[in-house]
């Protein structure tokens, strides 16, 4: 009886409160739609300025390449002064200058020089640019092979792209995304309302009634699950049906490891407002501690591979860090259990750790 | 204290002891200094009777109740509550008492009906007996027509009946109110010692009420006095009067304003304390004799002294006064002596209000109100919390813009004024908001460059104040560590360093031991003397006395303007043919929730 009254007047405060409901539904859908569609990680219609000194028709058939490919959007200019300008303006992120001797050259034995000048304000999207550069060269260089009637060059690279073979960074940022959703669901949302009560006093009439300390925190759990399996719910479906984002694996492993990924992150939640009993201060540090490694440390945008080594040892207390590998996997590759399971482990491990945590910490007491 | 059988409560009551507390210290460490809130406090409370806590803020009253409900464990000492200890069995002990918090712990996003489910849910009351006990609690606390109205959405009285409702919904056997009638309109604490004394009366409860209104104590079967964490005396209220017995009068001068009169006797030998009390000053003297008036104000003539039946008051200003001996919180004398021959109100308008409103959404904090405010006056806002008392502040000080109508302050507009207009009004907010961990000298001296004050005339208005305000003694103290009154007083100094021609007081009496009131409202009347337009707010009835002129506020309107005899006045019957404020106040909110019936 006293586990129901908790958990319908947590669920009736939520009905009531818009700033949950914006937080649980609301929010994942922004952030969706902003990793969805705003957010890219590919380079794509690259402004680039192509400097023709001399066109004539080997020229064309160099530059017809980057103003065939998707990549880039191409300006042509006569000279370098023009382009050089655009660089600085930031119209353009990078030159490729043909000099007047480039047809000639191109039949010496040392072959023509072609400059490449990238904007490396950017280092990401610089890498990119010069990337395909070379791409676009080598295939310029094949073409000219077989027209030339050449045989072949000597070895052939034959690229194949597993699990997210169209390379969007989409498919691998919304499963990330979800993470990151549910750790403000569970950690700062949870951290808010425990600290509310203590704020207006009615943790103070809550205590001195015979309810034990353990029913207070499952009445906050309970509600705050199921509202944080909404949002996962909502997200996924969004994710598969919006941003067409392939789910490969089981949906039960989706929901298992989710449960298992919010518990850890109800259990966070939980544990910072035993410590900070007002709203603001539990909510900065439920920012500070919990959604901004999710976002940043977790893999989700950043790869954990190549972070220096100690920041990368540190990742392993971020539990976001598990649930995103986890995602990733479920949504891109299928069920593959030996990445699934050590990673759900340690989600089990930092549970059961906070939950010891929080059973020591919680007394009812208000000193 | 010896503690003679009460007069109220059950026959069979009082013998039985429900807590006896032993020897209970509690230290805090806010900051990693101690304070001690509750320092070997040792008590009894009898059976079915009303025992009533009294006490400043900070005295204790908070954490002992907290302990008593087993939700702070005490560092030493025994806490016994129903037999059981409160320590050890603290889960036992909250199944069978009933505590209300200050803040009444209800849900405010939660209706009048499911913050009763909810606590009916919590106390495990049988859902058939539910429907009965609580149209019981509705008819008893007069909320029937209100259950599926918000809690958000209740007036402070309301809430604090529905707290009071939630608490009993299992009847407990013991009792425990923290500071349930503060800051609530004197109709609902009315109403609620009406409930209250019902409670034991019939239903035999216990009750532990702390409270910081002294005239409460009244009501109480035992009072307990606790002052920093220390009990000073207990037992029935009429001891407490005995004390003063034959030491309590009432001083009438004809011709002379009263509260110059009280200024006047309240620095007089002999007097332990001088308030004024309708059209007389109320005085307390040393010893048990008919003072004479030549001594008590001298060269004065029409001087009319009648001895008055003393009440709880006096005695605990005494015990006070007693532990406080060579501590020179009275004021001196040639500070006042001036006022009493001034005659500074010279008509002129220093403040105009017109039809102001303020709106926040669909909510009136402030509902069309009009008053005028005179040079030199000491002007007052009586009301309840959420009367429109701060906001009305607020819009004055031009911190709020009003949604609509007219605020002048010395003919500016204080909205659109530039800094200079404000530097001539100082404002003391309700809430202490100096910076706690600089030292007395450091704020004052923060809040003079803020008014632009420096050089050679900064420091000497710092030296000037710390002397006018007795707080020389405390200048290199970090201003967290004052107690409250030295804080209040510091406050006060903060929002003078300036010299401005308007004071702003919102609530400076709140919480404050009834010395430093007393001790308040002396500077306040200095101040008005040299001309400075003072306006407060209170929620201190009796205080009202103190003000030339009042408003009456309730739900952001005025009730009624005027001089405090005015006022009282108007509520005058043959029944009661000298009411006092506390009466003028409840007719004006009963007939105006007529008018608001028929309307």
């Amino acid at each position: 009886m006293r586990m129901r009254g908790l958990v319908r007047k947590e669920l009736l405060q939520v009905i009531r409160d818009p700033s949950s409901i914006a937080i649980a539904f609301l929010m994942p859908v922004v952030l969706l739609i902003l990793f969805g569609y705003g957010v890219s990680l590919d380079a794509e219609h690259v402004p680039i300025a192509l400097v023709v000194e001399h066109p004539d028709a080997e020229t064309a058939g160099f530059t017809s390449v980057f103003r065939q490919s998707r990549y880039f959007s191409p300006v042509g200019f006569r000279e370098m002064k023009g382009a050089e300008d655009a660089m600085r303006k930031g119209l353009v992120d990078g030159i490729i200058h043909l000099r007047e001797d480039f047809s000639r050259r191109t039949r010496d034995a040392g072959g023509a020089p072609v400059q490449v000048i990238v904007n490396g304000i950017d280092a990401n999207n610089a890498r990119l640019i010069s990337g395909y550069v070379e791409g676009a060269w080598s295939t310029w260089l094949q073409q000219k092979a077989i027209a030339d009637g050449v045989a072949g060059v000597p070895v052939q690279v034959e690229q194949r792209v597993w699990f997210n073979s169209e390379m969007r960074s989409r498919n691998f940022l919304v499963p990330g995304l979800i993470a990151v959703i549910m750790t403000l669901i569970g950690a700062l949302l949870t951290a808010l309302v425990v600290a509310r009560e203590w704020e207006r006093g009615t943790m103070e009439a809550l205590m001195v009634t015979p309810v034990t300390m353990k029913e207070i925190l499952l009445g906050k759990l309970v509600p705050y699950f199921f509202l944080g399996m909404g949002g996962m719910a909502l997200s996924v479906t969004m994710a598969v049906w919006q941003f067409g984002v392939p789910l490969r694996g089981s949906l039960a492993v989706l929901f298992a490891s989710s449960s298992l990924f919010l518990l850890v992150a109800l259990g966070m939640g939980l544990l910072i407002s035993t410590l900070a009993k007002n709203q603001f201060v539990a909510g900065q540090v439920a920012i500070i501690v919990t959604f901004l490694p999710a976002f940043i440390l977790s893999g989700f945008i950043f790869d954990i591979g190549s972070m220096p080594a100690p920041i990368r040892l540190f990742t392993h207390v971020i539990a976001a860090r598990y649930f995103v590998e986890i995602l990733q996997t479920v949504f891109l590759a299928g069920n593959v259990w030996p990445v699934i399971l050590p990673n759900a482990l340690a989600l089990l491990l930092m549970a059961a750790v906070f939950f010891g945590i929080i059973r020591r910490k919680s007394r009812k007491r208000l000193d | 204290m010896t503690a003679p059988a009460s007069t109220k409560g059950a026959p069979a009551a009082g013998e039985e002891r429900v807590i006896s507390v032993r020897e209970v210290s509690k230290i805090f460490r806010p900051g990693g200094r101690p304070v001690s809130a509750l320092a070997r406090v040792s008590m009894e409370i009898r059976r079915g009777i009303i025992t009533g806590l009294v006490g400043p803020d900070g005295a204790g009253k908070t954490t002992l109740m907290r302990i008593l409900a087993g939700l702070m464990i005490p560092d030493s000492g025994e806490v016994n509550v129903l037999g059981m200890s409160a320590i050890s069995q603290s889960l036992k002990v909250q199944a069978s008492i009933g505590y209300m918090p200050q803040r009444f712990g209800l849900y405010e996003d939660l209706t009048m009906r499911e913050n009763m489910d909810l606590y009916a849910d919590l106390q495990g009351v049988p859902e058939e007996s539910r429907p009965e006990r609580f149209q019981e609690l509705l008819r008893m606390t007069g909320l029937s027509a209100f259950t599926s109205r918000l809690a958000r959405r209740l007036s402070g009285g309301m809430k604090q009946k529905l707290g009071l409702a939630c608490t009993l919904i299992r009847p407990p056997q013991l009792l425990l109110l923290d500071e349930p009638t503060v800051g609530v309109d004197p109709v609902s604490r009315r109403e609620l010692w009406t409930i209250v004394a019902r409670l034991v009366r019939e239903g035999g409860m216990t009750v532990l009420l702390s409270t910081a209104y002294l005239d409460e104590a009244e009501h109480c079967g035992e009072v307990i006095i606790l002052h920093e964490g220390q009990v000073l005396g207990s037992g029935p209220p009429n001891d407490f009067k005995r004390q003063v017995k034959d030491r309590t009068f009432a001083v009438r001068a004809g011709g002379i304003k009263k509260r110059d009169v009280q200024e006047s006797l309240a620095v007089t030998q002999g007097v332990l304390d001088a308030v004024i009390q309708g059209d007389s000053v109320r005085v307390v003297t040393e010893t048990a004799a008919l003072p004479d008036a030549a001594t008590l104000l001298p060269g004065i003539e029409n001087v009319s002294i009648q001895p008055v039946p003393p009440r709880f008051e006096d005695g605990f200003i005494a015990i006070l006064r007693e532990l406080r001996k060579g501590e020179g919180t009275k004021g001196s004398a040639a500070a006042v002596a001036p006022a009493l021959a001034k005659n500074k109100a010279n008509g002129d308008h220093i403040i105009e209000v017109r039809d102001v409103e303020r709106r926040f959404g669909d909510f009136y904090a402030v509902k069309g109100i009009t008053f005028d405010v005179k040079r030199g006056e000491v002007f007052g806002l009586l009301g309840a919390n959420g009367a429109g008392k701060s906001t009305t502040f607020r819009m004055l000080c031009g911190l709020l813009p009003a949604s609509g109508g007219r605020l002048l302050v010395d003919n500016t507009d204080l909205r659109h004024a530039a800094a200079a207009a404000r530097s001539r009004i100082g404002y003391m907010s309700q809430k202490f908001s100096l910076y706690g961990n600089l030292s007395v000298r450091q704020n004052l001296h923060f809040f003079s460059s803020a008014y632009g004050l420096s050089g050679q005339r900064r420091t000497e208005r710092i030296s000037s104040v710390l002397e006018q305000f007795e707080l020389s003694g405390y200048a290199d103290t970090r201003s967290l560590d004052l107690s409250l009154g030295h804080k209040q007083r510091l406050a006060m100094a903060c929002a003078l360093m300036h010299e401005p021609d308007v004071l702003f007081l919102d609530e400076p009496t709140s919480g404050v031991d009834p010395l430093a009131r007393r001790e308040f409202w002396h500077r306040i009347n200095e101040l008005s003397g040299r001309g400075v337009t003072v306006l407060v707010t209170t929620h201190f009835m009796e205080e009202s006395e103190y003000c030339d002129r009042l408003a009456i506020m309730s739900a952001g309107r005025i009730l009624a303007l005027g001089q405090p005899g005015d006022i009282k006045a108007m509520a005058a019957t043959p029944e009661t043919p000298e009411p006092s404020m506390e009466d003028a106040f409840i007719s004006l909110i009963m007939a105006d929730e007529q008018a608001g019936d028929s309307r």
